[in-house]
């Protein structure tokens, strides 16, 4: 399957996370703080931290590491606190 | 519908599920993954299929948040939304039961240190989940840290995704910790060998294992770069001169591990020294309400699962199963918490990791609380609890609810540190789906049986 990421499409496999993506991808932060700006990404890797949040589909606030990606899933990064689009 | 409810399949919950069906009740098992086995036996996820079946007696409720566990007259009403994660296209689904069994298990401890929130630093959970069920490396040159027998298998998997394990940073001195309970330490059965395999695999892989020794910095601009690994002396203070830089771009590190409590407290059942009190029939304080694995004491697989078949057969009991007392996973259970006890005093975490940090690191990553802000609210606002160390410093009231620094927190402030797991709502739920229509009440049969209603009372006999 294919999903895209930041705007390009990329190769995914049925049963990988957001993060597992992204990782295999060698991407490190998806995400700024909302305070200071610092990037974060993948953390704590089993839904408790949630400092991995990515943008899917429109959606803000989605825990990268629990989110299966689905074909066509539109995945984008997040900066501070978004609301839905 | 008279049936058990089990929150979380893994080993506990695995467990709990199998042993009531196999007394012929009926058993709904809720997991937040999509494949069985929690943590410790994850699957890999790009295979095709899952390596467990279940008895027909269980339903496996897979993608499913718990986000709420009420109380009401003779049971408990659990809240959940089933569907992809964080997705407000989750369904709900609500289910009354008069035997709960939480298995809701454990998360790693990472303590704070200069750097810990860069990108490339992670726990050494994520490495281990993102190796072991998703087939990929969190970096090329991994430091593993930390302390615990833990840290072997998470560096094993991680030479096995193919990243160089540049070494393994045991923060105890765990040999002659070890010798000092030999007792405690062969009531671990099988793990022992298991440990030894692990460690003959990081020799053939060439991976150091450097005892007293833990990084107590981590550099990079937007990612880590490198790390500080510095020795330590008893207390974890580091020793002066001893510090070295190595490069690398991802670190693990795990410093034992946090229950999940708080669908427990949401119960209300008692909790002591950190854990979920049970009786010998893992039977929490509140009647109906059971606990297995992690959640009563960190002592890993095989007394989680010896736990769990205790309380799926006295979950069975209450609801009128007949059920012969399981002595066999009893006794299992009583020798599992010998070695749970040997493996926490030579694993300790020692209070000289305060000492790592400095007045801008960051404490707690949610709301980015460093420790300069935290002082100041222990100092200025004369704070003497968690609530209003929460609401002076802010550290706690981010997305993550302080599961990741509330212990840390509290021991900087000086309080208690396990108050921080009192949630209302379990798990982040979104508002339009707290807004829209409460789906239909999934009912236990009544009448309640008025004899089981005794807290701790559920031993057999």
């Amino acid at each position: 399957m294919r999903v895209v990421w930041d705007g390009e499409e990329v190769e995914a496999r049925e049963g990988q996370t957001v993060a597992g993506v992204l990782t295999g991808l060698g991407v490190r932060s998806w995400r700024t703080t909302r305070g200071s700006g610092r990037p974060r990404g993948l953390f704590c890797g089993i839904g408790t931290c949630f400092d991995c949040l990515v943008k899917v589909n429109g959606v803000p606030d989605v825990r990268a590491c629990q989110r299966v990606v689905a074909d066509g899933d539109d995945i984008r990064p997040q900066s501070g606190a978004e609301l839905p689009s | 519908m008279n049936r058990i409810v089990v929150v979380g399949a893994g080993p506990a919950g695995l467990a709990a599920a199998t042993a009531a069906a196999a007394l012929g009740v009926e058993v709904v098992l809720v997991d937040a993954a999509p494949k069985l086995g929690g943590q410790f036996f994850r699957q890999d996820a790009l295979a095709r299929g899952d390596r467990f079946t279940l008895p027909f007696q269980v339903e496996h409720v897979p993608n499913a948040t718990v986000w709420a566990v009420e109380p009401v007259a003779g049971g408990h009403r659990v809240h959940l939304r089933i569907g992809a994660a964080d997705d407000p296209s989750r369904t709900g689904r609500v289910l009354e039961t008069r035997a709960l069994v939480l298995a809701t298990g454990a998360f790693d401890r990472a303590l704070p240190f200069p750097g810990w929130d860069l990108p490339g630093v992670f726990t050494a959970g994520a490495a281990q989940a993102m190796a072991k069920g998703q087939g990929v490396a969190v970096g090329d040159r991994v430091l593993v840290g930390g302390t615990g027998p833990f840290l072997l298998p998470v560096a094993a998997s991680l030479a096995a995704a193919g990243a160089r394990v540049v070494a393994v940073a045991e923060a105890n001195a765990p040999v002659s910790a070890w010798l000092s309970d030999p007792a405690g330490a062969a009531a671990g059965g099988r793990r022992i060998p298991e440990l030894a395999r692990y460690a003959g695999l990081l020799a053939r892989h060439r991976v150091p294992y450097r005892r007293r020794t833990a990084v107590v910095e981590a550099h990079g601009s937007r990612q880590v770069e490198a790390v500080t690994l510095a020795r330590l002396d008893r207390e974890w203070a580091p020793v002066p001169g001893s510090e070295r830089r190595v490069e690398v771009d991802a670190v693990a590190v795990g410093f034992g591990f946090t229950p999940q409590l708080e669908l427990a407290v949401a119960a209300r059942c008692r909790i002591e020294g950190g854990f979920v009190a049970v009786d010998a029939a893992q039977g929490t304080s509140v009647p109906g309400v059971f606990a297995a694995g992690e959640l009563t004491g960190i002592g890993g697989a095989e007394l989680a699962a010896s736990e769990g078949a205790v309380a799926g057969a006295a979950a069975a009991k209450r609801l009128g199963a007949v059920v012969e007392p399981p002595l066999g996973a009893m006794a299992r259970v009583r020798a599992g918490r010998r070695f749970a006890a040997a493996l926490a005093a030579a694993f300790p975490v020692r209070s000289g990791w305060t000492g790592w940090l400095r007045e801008d690191t960051v404490v707690c990553r949610c709301e980015e609380v460093d420790l300069r802000r935290l002082r100041a609210a222990v100092e200025e606002r004369d704070v003497g609890g968690v609530r209003p160390l929460k609401l002076a410093s802010g550290a706690g009231l981010g997305l993550c609810q302080g599961r990741v620094c509330g212990r840390n927190a509290a021991v900087l402030a000086g309080l208690g540190d396990t108050a921080f797991a009192r949630r209302r709502i379990a798990s982040p739920v979104r508002l339009g789906e707290l807004a829209a229509a409460e789906p239909e009440v999934e009912s236990a049969d009544p009448p309640w049986s008025a004899a089981a209603e005794r807290g701790f009372g559920q031993d057999f006999g």
